[in-house]
């Protein structure tokens, strides 16, 4: 039956006879005025709401846990012997879309070993103002250095406060770790370093 | 001794200490109304609403009236002075005056003195009432006109006629009231109640036409489209900021207590206690009776922001055409009822004969009022006639042949 009308008005539209008013059109039931029962239902439903437990975080005093892959704040994490892992290969750089990350890569030297291999991060910064927690820069990195926290609260009065730099990403010492400068551990190479076979610092690395 | 004559008693220091202490209750109270209505209305929606300022916020709508007296005053330029200034303080002004013939309390002792918490008990205390609130439109009708700008000019104009059309039901539906009670003064009609019933009860209809008629009168939610942030931006205070802007806002919420503290004293007993409760009355020396007084008047607050938190804003034909088509007619209806029920009573009509005039009428209504019911709903499911078209733009339809547009064929 539609069928036959919608043939029916698609020749007439060829023809160029086709009418608005020969539209197929079914009638909508209107709901009509609401009985005074149902107006009565929204008033215990504001009513009703008044006892229930409110949604309201009290936010600075109270801080909710975020899920826990949220996309916050950016980490530069370290070998578990306190060596960086950022490498300064600037692949976050690239891959990100808002361009919010610069790098700049260093020699690591005997005097200035940061990281293991040839070369570390000597200048990173991201500027939080372009950041768009996409989290491309996460995937990109080879080394896992780069990585995100859940920390959301990025917010200050001046823009300039709002470029992070490398002392600011960077991931705190934990136990068995030694502030770099200092030389890898004894016996290991770079890749050694990625595969995790160092569990932590040697004493060797700190002697100056 | 009535009330009148007791209040007639008062030396003039205790006038003035009395009106002090009513002007302190007005705005104490509205203090406290607004952050119970942030509360209240919070926890209808799932949140808690402010709890910054003191214990539980309940310094939020001080440390508000603070921030916007200290705010910058700004007078338009294309505003006409002195009224302009003068607009809040009619509003305000007026809206306080009309507490000044609710009685609050029994008789109290306040310094030493035998008296009433009542500044005044006119003969006409209701009247009274009813032409200072109308007074008091217009400060609105006046800040709107004044502030030389568009939208305040529409939204005092809608306001006032709001006001206005709101305040013939009420009128009507107070008439009852008097012919009950037989008086207008507000004192006699507490009594009264107090001898005889709330009239809240046998005077049902007219209490739930006050009741509709005072959330449109105070321009409040779901009639507050005299402030219809989406259309007029604020309404008729629009250009108003600073301690003008106060005044209104001041203004609002004393009004909406002063009509609460209204309905409770003519229909729900005024200051007296609940019916078998009256031992209460005694207590603290008479001054309890201004704890039942308030929890009425809170009753009616409540049922304020029940109706905020319930309902959308009704359009403004819809609501002049509730106000004028059903409001008004059913109170005139119902006063002739109420007139006609008292007269049979007063000529001693033995009680038989009032039961057969009540069932009577009710029999009556009912019927008009399906009668008119089956007519809406014939006119409901008429279909247009075939090839009519109606005159005003409709989107095309299979019965509707031609569009109207603007007069043109």
């Amino acid at each position: 039956m539609s069928d036959f009308s919608d043939n029916l008005n698609v020749e007439k539209k060829k023809s160029g006879q086709a009418d608005i008013n020969s539209v197929p059109f079914t009638e909508v039931q209107q709901p009509g005025p609401a009985s005074l029962a149902q107006q009565a239902k929204g008033f215990w439903v504001t009513f009703s709401t008044m006892f229930k437990k409110n949604q309201t975080v009290q936010y600075p005093d109270v801080k909710a846990p975020t899920q826990p892959r949220f996309h916050g704040r950016h980490q530069l994490n370290r070998h578990p012997d306190g060596l960086e892992k950022c490498i300064g290969c600037e692949l976050c750089a690239w891959a990100c879309p808002a361009d919010a990350i610069f790098v700049e890569g260093g020699n690591n030297t005997p005097g200035n070993q940061l990281s293991p291999g040839e070369r570390h991060g000597a200048v990173y910064q991201i500027n939080y103002l372009r950041c768009i927690f996409c989290g491309l820069c996460v995937e990109a990195c080879p080394t896992r250095a780069l990585t995100m926290t859940n920390e959301y609260e990025l917010a200050d009065d001046k823009r300039e406060k709002l470029i992070f730099e490398k002392e600011d990403l960077l991931a705190p010492l934990r136990q068995g770790m030694l502030a770099p400068p200092h030389p890898m551990y004894p016996g290991m190479t770079d890749t050694n370093y990625y595969n995790g076979d160092v569990k932590e610092a040697h004493p060797s690395q700190g002697e100056k | 001794m009535t009330t009148a004559e007791l209040l007639g008693q008062d030396p003039g220091w205790l006038i003035a200490v009395k009106a002090v202490l009513v002007f302190a209750i007005c705005v104490l109270s509205t203090l406290m109304a607004v952050w119970t209505e942030r509360r209240v209305l919070a926890k209808m929606q799932l949140r808690t609403g402010p709890n910054r300022v003191g214990p539980a916020g309940l310094l939020q709508s001080l440390s508000d009236g603070v921030k916007l007296a200290l705010k910058e005053d700004i007078i338009p330029t294309a505003a006409d002075k002195v009224v302009f200034i003068i607009a809040p303080i009619i509003a305000t002004a007026m809206c306080f005056m009309s507490f000044a013939v609710i009685p609050m309390t029994g008789v109290v002792n306040l310094f030493g003195h035998k008296t009433a918490l009542q500044l005044t008990d006119l003969p006409v205390g209701v009247l009274y009432i009813l032409a200072v609130t109308s007074i008091g439109v217009y400060g609105v009708v006046l800040a709107g006109w004044s502030s030389g700008s568009t939208y305040p000019l529409l939204g005092g104009l809608r306001s006032s006629a709001q006001v206005i059309s709101y305040e013939v039901a009420m009128g009507l539906s107070l008439v009852a009231v008097f012919i009950y009670a037989g008086s207008m003064s507000t004192s006699v009609i507490v009594g009264s109640q107090h001898q005889h019933i709330w009239n809240a009860v046998v005077l049902f209809p007219s209490f739930v036409i006050y009741v509709i008629s005072m959330v449109g009168e105070t321009n409040r939610a779901p009639f507050d489209l005299a402030e219809a942030e989406g259309e007029l931006v604020g309404g008729f205070h629009t250009e108003y900021s600073s301690l003008k802007f106060a005044l209104f806002f001041l203004a609002e919420y004393v009004n909406i207590i002063a009509v609460s503290a209204l309905a409770s004293t003519l229909f729900l007993g005024g200051y007296h206690a609940l019916p078998g409760l009256g031992f209460t009355e005694q207590w603290l020396g008479g001054w309890f009776t201004l704890i039942w007084f308030f929890a009425k008047v809170n009753f009616f607050f409540f049922i304020f922001m029940w109706l905020r938190g319930s309902l959308p804003r009704l359009r403004y034909d819809q609501f002049m055409k509730f106000g004028w088509k059903v409001l008004i007619p059913v109170s005139l209806v119902w006063i002739l009822i109420v007139a006609s029920l008292r007269v049979l009573q007063q000529q001693g009509a033995p009680r038989s004969a009032i039961l057969a005039f009540a069932a009577g009428v009710v029999i009556i209504v009912m019927a008009i009022s399906s009668l008119v019911e089956r007519n809406k709903e014939k006119v409901r499911n008429a279909d247009l006639p075939e090839g009519e078209a109606p005159n005003f733009p409709v989107p095309s339809l299979p019965h509707v042949q031609s569009i109207n547009v603007s007069g043109g064929k």
